[in-house]
């Protein structure tokens, strides 16, 4: 076996237990943490796939801002990560089913479909990225900027204490 | 090389993850996690398929771009939401929280 399909199959293996450890654990601050962990193990895969920018991106957006975000909103609604509250709600046999079904349809159709993989390397993918994104992506992303300042601002009006 | 279909299939089961989450959590917080994973989940297979079917375009990286920039918005007014919510219910267990249905 190839070192890259060991050191993915050592990446997916990170990547599902950590992400099973966000869906089960009890304590809300370590889901947290797992989450992290799992969005390392992400970035690691977006280097196998070649994807070096989206790679740094996933660590600073995701790690760096994301997760403390999720610490943070923790942190200010507290006391509902205690221990003996139930953590599941009463149907959850239910949502395991039904997320086991749809896995199987999609792996159904992964192994089904045929692929048509170019075997062309693609080299310097962060140049090429930054080149499409200001010149065939251009309005796309004027646009985001617009959305994201847009969140900002709603999340600040939603946020903010009433009354003051 | 790692054949494409292992992205995938590694992308299904994150994404299945992520729906178990989404369905039997009960602490909107955990909720919102779970979207997250689901997001990266899609985010891996628009990356696996621009680096295997069209890697002169990179059009799945340009997407998987915009998908994480929805994804860091989604998590703020999302965690906003949240917090409005505690402060008026004193807790944000999502099936205690039915204003709206009689």
């Amino acid at each position: 076996m190839a070192t890259q399909q060991v050191v993915f199959l050592i990446l997916a293996g990170g990547i599902l237990l950590s992400a099973l450890m966000v869906v089960s654990v009890r304590n809300i601050v370590h889901a947290a943490l797992f989450l992290a962990l799992c969005f390392a193990g992400v970035s690691g895969v977006y280097v196998l796939l070649r994807a070096e920018f989206l790679a740094v991106a996933q660590v600073l957006i995701y790690i760096g801002a994301i997760t403390v975000l999720f610490l943070f909103g923790i942190m200010l609604t507290r006391h509902i990560t205690g221990q003996n509250i139930p953590q599941l709600v009463a149907h959850w046999k239910w949502a395991l089913a039904g997320a086991c079904a749809f896995f199987f349809l999609l792996l159904h159709l992964i192994l089904r479909s045929e692929w048509r993989v170019v075997e062309e390397v693609p080299r310097d993918s962060t140049t090429a990225l930054g080149l499409a994104l200001v010149e065939r992506y251009v309005l796309p992303f004027e646009l985001a900027s617009v959305i994201l300042l847009a969140a900002v601002v709603g999340a600040v009006v939603l946020a903010k204490q009433e009354g003051r | 090389m790692v054949p494409l279909s292992w992205y995938l299939i590694l992308a299904a089961l994150l994404f299945c993850i992520g729906v178990y989450g989404v369905l039997a959590r009960r602490n909107a917080i955990a909720i919102l996690m779970s979207i997250e994973l689901m997001l990266n989940a899609v985010n891996i297979n628009l990356v696996a398929f621009a680096r295997y079917t069209t890697p002169v375009m990179l059009t799945g990286q340009v997407f998987a771009i915009f998908v994480m920039m929805i994804a860091a918005a989604e998590a703020a007014v999302g965690l906003a939401l949240v917090l409005s919510v505690y402060r008026n219910m004193r807790h944000i267990r999502v099936d205690d929280v039915r204003l709206l249905k009689w």
